[in-house]
């Protein structure tokens, strides 16, 4: 009796002990070496004569890497994203919260997309960009539409950018009413 | 050769009494708020030292009475207490709480008059300036009516010593704290919000400053200098740090210049006179004539320079700085020209 006792106290332990080793959400990489890790077998079209030919798709090394999706959250209003395609509802740009995808959802396709630019007024960021920010925005923009992990995607933002609360905001003196409303 | 001798000869004590006097001769000035070099420092260190002699007649008197009471010698089979003894007792404990209440009104009075003296700095047109907190650098503004004259440097504020300066304190991301030790006590910036502190430089002089308040990966790196300076030398600073950056004087330079405006430099980086204009990161205009780099982390040399712009993460794990991979010659050629940016 005593020594079934211990032998389960002893299962109970290694088991919660290897539950929490997998605990570990994500991985901090700050120095992601430059690397020449730029997609090759970038699609832009689903159709093409004869069999379809599959090639095996570029992995986004930052898919479901949460500190990533924060990091390229904080240079996508850095690097001014936020002027063309808002906070992902498009303005100038198209939007990027919704499931229409121009030029490929796919993580490649993404990164073709910042690196080469796009007619029609999206800049070519290739040279200007170090390769892991590339992917860092890749993840975040495809955070935008739901196509990362839900549970990598942070409520909390690892950067938070001050804004003036609304009573700091100048006050507004609306204009008078019979402007508004001529007779 | 000396040390292992003065260790062979010497007691342990008097090597450790040696290395710790060493210690505290070597720590003088540059940070430490026993050295005030303005007036709101001076009262704060006065409140200090009032507080510490207070606290060390405190402690030797308490101390005191309980090695008497420890080794008082008590005549055997007396009895404990007698309606003498309580009373006794009762009268010393009385006094012990109005002493211990005077102690910590006077002190508090102290407290109160040193805070006085401390918002009592201030004039009716001082030197405005705006200090950013970001991860984990200081940007440091110069206002000016005029918008062409308004100077961006970066984790040095330079002050013109004898008149009170205004700091506007804020931030972009966390909440940061500044805190020249030799100058004035701490004061948060927050992300939204303006602070303000007054400070006044008595003598020239260089200090350091720390963020005073935990923000991030690199907190313990994100330092500054403070640079007193007669009001005379700080104009002359200013004037310099309102022109744009000078051009380039050879090739080399002219090829840095490239290099810097073609590389991913651009996205984050101001060089004012060029087409660099972006406010993420610290504006390098009049780089050369700083004294430290990643905010206080490296002294200013070539090698500090090739190092933090090539592997900054080794450097500062998590600061904001890509890596980046430059070749060789472009690399010597971007030195050249920001080593120049005086």
């Amino acid at each position: 009796m005593d020594w079934a006792h211990r032998i389960v106290v002893a299962v109970c332990t290694v088991v919660l002990g290897l539950a929490l080793a997998a605990c570990e959400r994500e991985e901090r990489r700050f120095r992601e070496m430059p690397s020449g890790v730029s997609p090759s077998n970038v699609r832009l079209s689903e159709i093409q004569p004869g069999l379809a030919v599959t090639t095996p798709p570029t992995t986004s090394p930052y898919e479901n890497n949460a500190y990533a999706i924060s990091e390229g959250k904080r240079l996508y209003t850095q690097f001014n994203c936020v002027g063309c395609h808002a906070n992902g509802g498009g303005g100038m740009g198209p939007p990027l919260m919704d499931d229409k995808w121009i030029y490929g959802s796919a993580p490649a396709n993404v990164f073709a997309t910042i690196v080469e630019g796009r007619p029609n007024g999206m800049p070519a960021f290739g040279g200007k960009l170090a390769h892991d920010q590339v992917w860092q925005l890749v993840a975040y923009v495809r955070s935008l539409s739901g196509l990362v992990q839900q549970n990598a995607t942070s409520a909390r933002d690892d950067h938070m950018q001050a804004t003036a609360p609304g009573m700091a905001q100048p006050q507004e003196h609306p204009m008078s009413t019979k402007a508004e409303h001529p007779q | 050769m000396r040390a292992p001798a003065l260790w062979q000869h010497g007691r342990p004590s008097q090597v450790c009494l040696l290395s710790v006097t060493a210690l505290c001769t070597g720590c003088a000035g540059m940070q430490s708020a026993l050295h005030p070099a303005g007036p709101q420092a001076t009262h704060i260190s006065h409140l200090w030292w009032l507080m510490f002699w207070v606290c060390t007649g405190v402690f030797v008197l308490v101390i005191g009475f309980l090695l008497y009471a420890v080794f008082y010698p008590r005549q055997q089979n007396q009895p404990v207490t007698t309606p003498e003894t309580e009373r006794r007792t009762a009268r010393v404990v009385v006094a012990a709480v109005v002493i211990t209440g005077l102690v910590l009104f006077a002190l508090l009075v102290a407290d109160f008059r040193t805070n006085r003296a401390l918002a009592a700095l201030s004039t009716s047109q001082p030197l405005k300036i705006k200090v950013t907190g970001h991860q984990w650098w200081w940007e440091v503004q110069y206002e000016a009516s005029i918008p062409s004259q308004i100077v961006t440097t970066a984790n040095e504020l330079h002050l013109p010593t004898g008149q009170p300066v205004l700091l506007e304190l804020t931030s972009q991301d966390v909440i940061h704290s500044f805190w020249v030790p030799n100058l004035h006590g701490k004061k948060d910036l927050i992300p939204g919000y303006v602070t303000t502190l007054w400070l006044q430089a008595d003598q020239p002089g260089v200090f350091r400053g720390q963020c005073a308040e935990f923000c991030g990966h690199q907190h313990a790196y994100m330092a500054f200098l403070v640079i007193a300076e007669p009001p005379d030398v700080f104009s002359a600073w200013l004037e310099a740090q309102r022109s744009p950056a000078v051009a380039p004087g050879d090739a080399l330079q002219q090829r840095g210049q490239e290099v810097f405006l073609s590389a991913a430099c651009v996205l984050c980086h101001t060089i004012r006179g060029t087409p660099a204009g972006a406010k993420a990161a610290p504006d390098l205009t009049h780089l050369a004539s700083r004294q430290t780099l990643a905010a206080g982390t490296l002294y200013n040399t070539p090698g500090h320079l090739a190092g933090w712009i090539v592997d900054a993460q080794q450097l500062k794990p998590g600061n904001k700085m890509p890596p980046n991979s430059l070749t060789g010659s472009n690399l010597q050629a971007l030195l050249a020209y920001l080593t120049n940016l005086k």
